[in-house]
């Protein structure tokens, strides 16, 4: 028992964020009497709240280096604009129209990481002013007005599901897919457990792993069953699902990764060590343009139409999932993972207090109470280790 | 017994580890100009902050008489309720606001806590008359020069009627011109009647404005000399503040010096900020293969500057001169290029430059040089845990685990892994800034015997230390600056305490006389 505790202790800020989603998806279970588990709504979920993990994931590298954008709700109008100007209007084919927005998404990155990196002006100034310009410039290239529709191959980008094997009622693809990734992180947890004992680290009792492993597993089936269910994997996840293991893969295992962490750490040390540290939060930037442009994409192609008030205080969400996966204001610090765990714990609250009947206003304070309670308990955390 | 406006008895204070003051004893006469001297780290800085209550009143022993009654401050408010006031070296000027402000910040001229604008302007303005300063008090003081700050901070100990001022290397950042007018000024507030404590590095100063001089070692008085109106020899100085035994607390050594590795020629560098004031004066060094250079000198002669201009340009503007490696040209415009280039600096603050305190130890030793362990931009985590490992066990870096974050580790233990962090690089030239500062003496020796281990592998290492007994412990060869010159260089044989000090305070005789 000693060593659960020890465990639990060592890893508050991850396993915290868990049993936070555990808790409040468990407190929506009991208030919507199940609807929430349902598989239509389960789809629905996801459908929802995909680009908010998007952008959660573009958001952490950023807030690791230590920065902040503001202007990625604005960036997802303004897209999306640019997406409806060139298909619905100029008839341009959608895969071109969907390049080039991606494109216009890089091009807003290196104007801001141009004045945040190379001039020194603070991210939270330049991104104000995008968000400004951005939201601006979606006005005026919709006058003001909605474009719609978008062409019917676009609603992929939101709608569309992974095709289905050829039997009906269960979506066979969804079973085969989620038993594969089961196997893939039973293999992967296995050998990371084999290195770390070669290293002589400190490992977990076998059974905590195991105990772990078959949570996970089933977590993982239980959901896939569901989504069979309904109509399979949507594309929305799957796109979520690629960019996690891209930029986990990033973040932990390449240069790159550890530059970005390294500057946020300490930014001084950086630079004494040979990194360049501007050109890190440059690169920073322009990615994360690069994600709000693809989300800026799936959220027209939700609605089906480009609106100049798309994306509003969406940037906001984003940031609250980041720092509720356990990212610090200060750099440094911060998962992909924890920024997706902090997305689902925005989007579950989102969708079941929809599903109880809580008015907009409600919602608002409520996810603003969770944020702030979510980021006390890990300064509370930090500060009694501290001690 | 009334002839004493100050009396500091038997005051001892202790840090964790460390006795900074030993039963010391000052006297200042009323009226005179007492200088305080001694080497970096003898106390002294110590000992005006026991007085000035930054360290209250119970964390420390012993008794101050300020005009014959015991005092018993418990912060900088009350010691300047009684007359008692500190500057220190780092100017506390708030840089937007004007000099009248500055002179009466936290002692505003007011009426019923409204600012009294009049009264603030006319009063600066006899108080900057009495320290000679002719600018208008509405000046903001960013835009007058440290010279005439330094003013301003006179200025202001005035408006709180000092009865004995103290200052803290007044002209460690001020040239010629701004230094013999702050001399005189001194003579001038002694003809006023008040009292100033002088701390300073510049022996030449110090022997010809003071009335008394006051020697601190190692937390301890030496000595009190009175001048009486002579000049006191700076060597009599010198040799109170360096009298000391070297013990054995240095790991034998031979050394095994190959040829010149590395050139530093004709190298200037000006202050980044202050754009006229060089910083690094036609600086001259080359380091051998395999030979431990010493570098040493005063706090602000220079070391740290000349060491973070040659590594990549990170101190400095207009930068001249040109750096040779194995005999052909070398740049290191950035750090990158230094480090390719085979060069690698050791930062005196491993907090603040070495480490990312909120990562781990292996990520933190491998950061400079992922190259190593990477292919393709991916690194591969086994080889890195295998080299970061090699490298704990070499330095014997005391941890659990390799995962565990450096800012969770002892000084000594962090200092042993920024070494492993640029030992990492493989570098040809090594230079240490401080590489002791505040680590216990169990771990300077391990540092000790790493360095001579790595002259040993060849390597070429410049030490920067403060520490007197380490540059000579340590050294095959010892350059000495002043004054971002180098004003001395000496072999192992000729260098003694004495010898490198009087180059330290640029008394240094012949070579003196080469570098004007």
């Amino acid at each position: 028992m000693q060593t659960v505790i020890n465990l639990f202790r060592n890893n508050i800020r991850q396993y915290g964020m868990i049993i936070a989603l555990v808790l409040i998806t468990g407190l929506f279970w009991i208030l919507t009497e199940g609807i929430i588990f349902k598989p239509l709504n389960l789809t629905n979920l996801i459908l929802q709240n995909g680009f908010i993990l998007v952008l959660a994931v573009g958001m952490v590298l950023v807030i690791i280096t230590g920065n902040i954008d503001l202007s990625v709700g604005s960036v997802v109008a303004f897209v999306g604009a640019i997406a409806g100007v060139l298909m619905i209007n100029n008839n341009v084919p959608v895969l071109l129209a969907i390049v080039l927005s991606i494109i216009v998404g890089a091009l807003i990155g290196v104007w801001q990481g141009f004045w945040i990196a190379y001039v020194g002006i603070p991210s939270f100034i330049v991104t104000l002013a995008g968000m400004l310009i951005f939201r601006g410039l979606t006005l005026y290239l919709l006058d003001g007005q909605s474009l719609a529709p978008f062409p019917e191959s676009f609603g992929m980008f939101s709608s569309g599901f992974l095709p289905d094997l050829g039997s009906d009622g269960l979506h066979i693809l969804t079973i085969i897919l989620s038993v594969i990734l089961s196997l893939v992180l039973i293999y992967m947890e296995f050998k990371n457990r084999k290195t770390q004992l070669k290293y002589n680290f400190e490992v977990v009792p076998l059974w905590i792993t195991i105990t772990k492993l078959a949570l996970l597993t089933f977590v993982i089936n239980w959901f896939a069953y569901q989504l069979a269910l309904n109509k399979g994997i949507p594309i929305v996840l799957v796109i979520v699902f690629i960019l996690i293991i891209i930029y986990t893969f990033i973040m932990k295992n390449t240069v790159m990764g550890r530059h970005i962490y390294a500057t946020g750490g300490n930014k001084k040390a950086a630079d004494l060590s040979g990194i360049k540290t501007k050109r890190v939060v440059f690169w920073v930037f322009v990615n994360n343009g690069v994600i709000a442009a693809l989300a800026g994409l799936m959220f027209a192609s939700r609605l089906d139409s480009a609106t100049p008030a798309a994306g509003n205080m969406l940037e906001l969400d984003a940031i609250a999932a980041v720092f509720i996966g356990g990212a610090s204001m200060a750099g440094g610090v911060g998962t992909v993972i924890g920024a997706i765990i902090g997305g689902l714990v925005m989007g579950v609250m989102n969708n079941g207090m929809s599903l109880i009947g809580i008015g907009i206003d409600w919602q608002q304070a409520i996810k603003g109470m969770v944020l702030l309670l979510a980021v006390g308990f890990d300064v509370y955390n930090k500060n009694r280790a501290g001690k | 017994m009334s002839d004493f406006i100050l009396e500091m008895r038997n005051i001892t204070k202790t840090f964790p580890g460390v006795k900074a003051l030993d039963n010391v004893n000052l006297k200042v006469k009323k009226g005179e100009i007492h200088a305080l001297v001694g080497e970096n780290g003898a106390g002294k800085s110590t000992l005006m902050k026991v007085l000035s209550g930054v360290y209250p009143n119970g964390t420390y022993d012993g008794g101050i008489y300020f005009e014959g009654k015991e005092c018993h401050f418990k912060d900088i408010n009350q010691s300047e309720d009684v007359g008692i006031v500190i500057i220190h070296q780092e100017l506390a000027l708030s840089p937007f606001l004007s000099i009248a402000e500055n002179i009466f910040l936290g002692n505003e001229r007011q009426s019923r806590k409204i600012m009294n604008w009049q009264d603030t302007f006319s009063q600066s303005k006899k108080l900057l008359e009495q320290v000679g300063l002719k600018d208008s008090p509405e000046t903001a003081v960013m835009n007058i020069g440290v010279g005439k700050q330094q003013l301003v901070e006179i200025a202001k100990a005035l408006s709180k009627n000092v009865k004995l001022l103290i200052l803290d290397e007044p002209t460690a950042a001020l040239n010629e011109t701004d230094s013999a007018n702050l001399l005189k000024l001194l003579n001038e507030l002694k003809k006023q009647g008040i009292t100033s404590i002088l701390i300073s590095h510049k022996l030449n100063e110090v022997s010809s404005i003071s009335d008394s001089i006051t020697i601190l070692r190692d937390g301890q008085t030496i000595e009190t000399i009175e001048t009486l109106g002579e000049k006191v020899p700076e060597d009599r100085i010198i040799k109170g503040m360096v009298g000391r035994e070297l013990t054995s607390r240095f790991p034998k050594r031979v050394s095994n010096i190959g040829e010149t590795i590395f050139e530093v020629k004709d190298w200037n560098v000006y202050h980044p900020q202050q754009r006229d004031r060089k910083v690094i004066d036609n600086v001259n060094i080359h380091i051998r293969r395999g030979e431990i250079v010493g570098l040493a000198g005063l706090m602000g002669a220079g070391r740290t500057e000349l060491a973070m201009s040659i590594f990549g340009k990170t101190y400095g503007k207009k930068i001249t001169g040109s750096l040779y490696k194995n005999g052909e040209e070398i740049k290191s415009d950035t750090v990158s290029e230094a480090i390719t280039n085979g060069l690698a600096y050791v930062s005196e603050d491993r907090k603040t430059y070495g480490l990312n305190l909120i990562d781990d130890i292996k990520r933190n030793i491998t950061l400079s040089n992922l190259k190593r362990i990477s292919k393709n931009s991916i690194i591969d985590e086994n080889k890195e845990v295998t080299e970061a490992q090699y490298l704990r066990e070499k330095l014997n870096i005391k941890t659990p685990t390799l995962t565990q974050l450096a800012g969770n580790l002892s000084g000594g233990n962090q200092q042993k892994i920024v070494l492993s962090k640029w030992i990492f690089t493989e570098p040809d030239i090594l230079i240490l800034d401080e590489p002791t500062r505040g680590i216990d003496v169990g771990a300077k020796f391990e540092i000790y015997s790493q360095i001579n281990e790595l002259a040993a592998e060849g390597l070429a290492v410049l030490v920067i230390s403060s520490e007197l007994p380490e540059v000579l412990g340590l050294s095959d060869r010892i350059y000495v600056m002043n004054e971002g010159r180098i004003t001395g260089e000496l072999e192992r044989g000729e260098a003694d305490q004495e010898s490198v000090m009087r180059y330290m305070t640029g008394s240094g005789g012949a070579s003196r006389a080469n570098s004007n």
